[in-house]
């Protein structure tokens, strides 16, 4: 195959990809959803869960996004150094991001600042984002997609705070976003905890912890502890579905940390809607792709 | 006009204030008839530009959206997916905004404060929350797309006139005496808030 014939074939596949994930909700997020839906008792919170489930039904049913805002795209790539498109895996996957919002449909939502416009194509200055990461030694590509919606973009914050305000802190600051912003950001939430040295690596941190299969556990012992304690917290808050009052508030809390300078902790908060539309897929050489967050996904 | 129907409660456009007497906060109705979307510049040109809304939305509905739609012949427009977004932007402007347009039915997403409250309490208008996130549910309650206006808005932002069935389920956040469902909940919220952060702050003294 010709280089240009592979960048297409790669551009077709990631904007099909892309469109269905507007479309139907990942394998993990479906499965936490019903658990959670079993454990609701209220009327209301009954109501509203059936609803979510009929609409996820009718979108596949009808091949439409499951939801209006079908964010600004984000992508995160791990790509190999030798993976034979590395050269045109940026360019392509603003192609696929065209593509996409033209066959899907999705809706427009890049609007370039200073100059307030809408660009109709989903596609600005530095939008779709991709954040790279490279693997040194390996032909395959590893993409995260995202859909970042502007109901759960609203909650995320970072800050840095004074060691003496420990991690109890990092506690307040992730409870408190949580009764502020979260409830309007269409609990049950994946709630992302970056902690880290500065803002700029926390908030990183935070949204890349969205990434993780729910379920999943950060590998430190202290950290997962932590996990735990936050969404047993956030539950027992009792936002429930919409943040209109249930059992439960969320879908899980994720936190990816690193080192900090002795002198700071930087923390950030991200959230996830309950309609967390992640996708990932993996490459190899040859463009044969595995997708493990959606099984039946065919492109 | 109120209507029941299966059991459902469904307010039919034109709404007057006294249709809304016995509806209350936590209640689940239904919609039908005129609901025009409408967000933030829409209510800035209304508000701070003081220029006329193309569309009448009185003793109607608006709901806070900016759906995706596919354009047909003959200036004609299908809804494809349309939900909710976060009401709270809108607070500033919707007290003089409901006092501008006699809208009497707020659609949108999450909780709004006392100005919206205050709104709805002076001049008998509801907010009202659909489950967010379902936007093929609330796109298939949509019958026509009657007209479109400020079309330079573009496609979030344009004013989608829509003629609709059973728009729903909305669950009432602030109700025409002014009761507001999630400032209710949030003194309920942050109470049990504070008790988790006291009892998780016991368990993450890393720092020693």
């Amino acid at each position: 195959m010709t280089k240009e014939a592979q960048v297409k074939k790669m551009t077709d596949m990631m904007a099909k990809f892309v469109g269905f994930t507007g479309i139907k909700l990942p394998d993990d997020v479906i499965a936490k959803l019903e658990e959670l839906r079993a454990k609701e008792d209220s009327p209301m919170a009954k109501v509203i869960y059936d609803t979510m489930f009929r609409n996820q039904e009718l979108a596949v049913k009808l091949n439409r996004p499951s939801c209006q805002d079908t964010g600004v795209l984000q992508f995160w790539v791990k790509c190999g150094t030798g993976f034979p498109l590395i050269n045109e895996l940026e360019g392509l996957l603003k192609d696929a991001v065209v593509q996409a919002t033209f066959s899907t449909p999705l809706r427009h939502n890049s609007v370039e600042t200073f100059d307030e416009y809408n660009t109709g194509k989903n596609v600005g200055k530095g939008t779709p984002t991709v954040w790279w990461d490279i693997v040194p030694n390996w032909d395959g590509c590893e993409i995260y997609t995202y859909m970042a919606g502007g109901g759960c973009t609203l909650p995320g914050n970072a800050t840095v705070l004074m060691p003496g305000e420990g991690y109890e802190g990092v506690t307040k600051f992730v409870l408190d976003r949580m009764t502020s912003y979260g409830l309007n950001a269409c609990p049950p939430l994946l709630v992302g905890v970056g902690v880290a040295t500065s803002v700029e690596t926390a908030a990183l941190l935070s949204k890349k912890a969205l990434m993780r299969p729910i379920g999943s556990h950060n590998e430190n012992e202290r950290a997962a502890k932590m996990e735990k304690l936050l969404e047993d917290g956030i539950n027992a808050i009792g936002l429930g579905p919409q943040g209109m009052g249930g059992n439960y508030s969320v879908m899980g809390v994720h936190i990816e940390n690193t080192a900090r300078h002795p002198s700071a902790i930087g923390v950030a908060v991200n959230v996830g809607c309950w309609s967390h539309r992640r996708g990932h897929i993996i490459f190899d050489k040859d463009l044969n792709y595995t997708i493990t967050s959606h099984t039946g996904c065919e492109l | 006009m109120v209507e029941m129907r299966d059991g459902k409660k469904v307010l039919v456009t034109p709404v007057s204030a006294e249709d809304l007497k016995d509806i209350h906060i936590g209640d689940i109705i239904y919609l039908d008839g005129s609901l025009t979307t409408c967000r933030d510049v829409a209510h800035r040109r209304v508000v701070e530009e003081g220029r006329e809304i193309p569309v009448d939305v009185r003793n109607n509905a608006i709901l806070h959206a900016g759906p995706i739609i596919r354009p047909l012949e003959d200036d004609k427009f299908e809804m494809v997916s349309v939900g909710p977004t976060t009401s709270m932007r809108m607070e500033k402007f919707e007290y003089e905004f409901v006092k501008t347009t006699g809208v009497r039915v707020i659609v949108g997403k999450g909780g709004m404060k006392e100005n919206t409250a205050n709104a709805c309490k002076d001049f008998g208008c509801i907010h009202c929350v659909i489950p967010a996130g379902n936007a093929v549910v609330a796109a298939v309650c949509v019958e026509e797309i009657v007209r479109a206006e400020w079309r330079d808005l573009g496609m979030p932002e344009t004013l989608w006139n829509c003629r609709v069935k059973e728009f729903g389920p909305l669950i009432v956040s602030i109700d025409a005496e002014g009761r507001n469902y999630f400032e209710e909940k949030k003194v309920e919220y942050n109470k049990k808030k504070d008790e988790q952060i006291e009892l998780i702050s016991k368990q993450v003294g890393f720092i020693k």
